[in-house]
């Protein structure tokens, strides 16, 4: 039998409410549910009886709806009377009252007007940037005390870290720079040939490559392999009350984290970015030779004509600073993690995304200010 | 002990995550020797609370003082000197991941001492020895178990014979054994290096046999309202809360 409410006032002052029928999870709830908690809203009695005399089965779903109509009584000063309860549903009514809701616990309703809305989300990013500005300001800091010896930092954490941004780097870095070389001499062929200046393919990928597409292909690869994995380090560590357990030792977290990663990140990019204008030149050089037969000789005489100090050096400029926004952003996702597993996640997200932004404004900058200073 | 010394004291405190006021007016005195227990519901504080003992979070008012210096008064240089007398067991463990159980607590020596890397060595297997993990020098964190993990914490807590060690939950995931054999590894060590005990825990069973002094935060006032020796306050319970907790809810009701 379907459940049902039935809601009488035999007298003014006083109502009742009839429960019968089967109350379950799986049978839903009865047809008249919402004008029952209707009549609830503005009583105008000021007792009530529940009464079950006719339930047949019931579960949480009847419990429930009873907690329901006994908060809003409450809140009214309504007086609520239990009649024919089933045992086991008095006392589980009984727990639920148990304990008192904690005042100023429950979160604010979720509507907020629009202007609020854009209110907050201001102070939130001017927060984020006094944030981050504050990080950059520590990283100075902290960089001041390893140039005094003054920094606390293991030399094992140092070599690994080094090591995972060079030596175990090469292999993706290859790969991937080598396809880009390769995309590069084939866009680039299609439009030559018609002209027959396929010998100018060696010219276009050398140029490109070392003048910004090597640093930013190693610093999508780093913000992807190596910026997320110093967020998701960090941030378990944080997670796991390890960086508590540096600060209470009186050790800065920053220097024995950050500082290493920092240090490796922005000291290997520039060695990468050279690696990686190498691979994609040899990927261009591939597609001259073997698809457009040009001899190895002419292609390589080409590429050296045009490569010169000052497109190589604005790559590796641009190689230094991305190193930098990346271990900046992996790090201060990680550091600033909260303390659960989910933020680990997100701190990860946040740090690839932040880093990606960040490599591609950083280009605009300094490819801008190139043109101003003409190089 | 006859002549009780202050080792921290609160005075007026009051500990909140910006508007939300966890505890206020928390005045306690910790006595040098004390096994001092940290007591009351959970979600009230107790963690928060040692959170502000050790340095990590700034209480929102009131004063602590700790060794007869006002703590959080100064900077941050000077209270990293005073804790480099302090030992910290955090409820997981907190063991630094990458390191293994001998880099974990060899950190610290390397640190604050001049020892040679022979002497460090063989003082890290002593606190190895001590906590009933002679062995693992080499073994990383994530190969051992929780229990051994809260062992461990406790050799790197104690690697410069702190003179206050505090604990979260130390028990908390140990099977009954163990958490007995903790406690009585914290008694031998007051009883060795008469060090200062400051515990959160909700074992009542530890509570009354190695507790010599405590507070009880309650989480409706938001106040302490209880203060002395557990077994004193089981026999005079100065309320009913206090009564509840500490028999379990069997009296007080
Ligand atoms: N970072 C934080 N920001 C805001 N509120 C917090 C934060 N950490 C804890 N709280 C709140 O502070 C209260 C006390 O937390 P705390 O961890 O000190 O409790 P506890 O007494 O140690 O509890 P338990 O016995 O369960 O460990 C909780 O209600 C929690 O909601
Ligand atoms: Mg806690």
């Amino acid at each position: 039998m379907a459940p049902q409410a039935v809601f009488t006032c035999p007298t003014p002052r006083e109502a009742l409410v009839r429960f019968g029928g089967e109350w379950k999870i799986s049978g839903g709830m009865p047809e008249n549910r919402a004008d029952v908690i209707a009549a609830f809203r503005e009583p105008s009695f000021d007792k009530v009886v529940f009464d079950a005399r006719d339930v047949g089965g019931w579960d949480s779903c009847f419990i429930a709806f009873l907690v329901r109509l006994t908060e809003m009584c409450r809140k009214k000063g309504v007086v609520c009377r239990f009649e024919h309860m089933p045992d086991g549903a008095q006392r589980l009514i009984d727990l639920a009252f148990a304990v008192p809701p904690r005042e100023g616990a429950a979160r604010k309703s979720s509507f907020v007007p629009l202007l609020d809305r854009i209110g907050e989300k201001t102070i939130a990013a001017w927060n984020a940037v006094s944030n981050a500005k504050d990080f950059c300001l520590e990283a100075l800091a902290s960089l001041g005390r390893f140039f005094r010896k003054e920094a606390v930092l293991r030399k094992a954490d140092l070599a690994a870290a080094f090591q995972e941004v060079s030596f175990d780097a090469l292999g993706i870095v290859s790969l991937i720079c080598f396809m880009v070389g390769l995309i590069f001499a084939f866009v680039g062929a299609i439009q030559l040939k018609v002209f027959g200046a396929q010998i100018y393919v060696a010219s276009l990928v050398a140029i490109a490559m070392t003048r910004v597409m090597g640093a930013i292909m190693a610093g999508i690869i780093m913000a992807g392999r190596t910026g997320s994995s110093y967020a998701a380090v960090l941030g378990s560590m944080q997670v796991n009350e390890e960086v508590d357990a540096l600060e209470t030792m009186g050790i800065h977290s920053f220097d024995f984290l950050v500082l290493p990663r920092l240090l490796a990140l922005s000291l290997m990019m520039p060695l990468m970015t050279v690696y990686a204008d190498l691979t994609g030149i040899l990927g261009g050089a591939f597609v001259g030779i073997f698809m457009l037969d040009l001899s190895p000789q002419e292609y390589f005489r080409m590429t050296v004509n045009v490569l010169n100090m000052r497109n190589i050096l604005v790559g590796i400029v641009h190689g230094t600073v991305f190193g930098v926004i990346i271990a900046l952003c992996g790090c201060y996702r990680g550091i600033r993690c909260g303390r659960s597993a989910s933020s680990v996640g997100e701190a990860t997200t946040a740090a690839v995304v932040t880093s990606i932004v960040g490599i591609i404004l950083a280009t605009a900058v300094i490819t801008f200010i190139c043109d101003l200073i003409k190089v | 002990m006859a002549d009780k010394q202050p080792h921290i004291t609160g005075k007026g405190l009051k500990i909140a995550y910006g508007d939300f006021v966890l505890m206020r007016d928390l005045d306690f005195t910790i006595n040098r020797g004390d096994i001092f227990i940290i007591m009351g519901g959970s979600g009230c504080g107790k963690s928060t609370l040692l959170k502000v003992l050790v340095g990590l979070k700034a209480p929102a008012a009131g004063k602590l003082i700790f060794d007869g210096r006002d703590f959080w008064a100064g900077t941050r240089e000077d209270r990293d000197i005073i804790m480099r007398k302090a030992g910290i067991l955090y409820q997981s463990g907190a063991l630094w991941t990458s390191m293994t159980l001998a880099e974990n607590i060899a950190l610290p020596l390397e640190q604050y001492t001049n020892l040679t890397a022979a002497e460090i060595r063989d003082v890290v297997s002593l606190k190895l020895d001590l906590v009933g993990l002679a062995g693992f020098e080499d073994f990383y964190p994530s190969e051992i178990s929780g229990g051994m993990k809260k062992r461990a914490g406790l050799a790197r807590a104690l690697a410069l014979d702190p003179d206050i060690v505090f604990f979260d939950e130390p028990s908390a995931g140990l099977d009954p054994v163990s958490a007995r054999l903790l406690d009585d590894l914290i008694l031998e060590i007051r009883e060795s290096l008469n060090t200062t005990i400051v515990m959160v825990t909700h074992e009542l069973a530890s509570i009354f046999a190695i507790g010599t002094n405590s507070v009880y935060l309650d989480v409706e006032t938001r106040t302490a309202i209880a203060h002395g020796d557990p077994k004193e306050l089981l026999k005079n319970p100065p309320n009913k809360t206090v009564e509840r907790f500490l028999t379990r809810g069997e009296k007080g009701n």
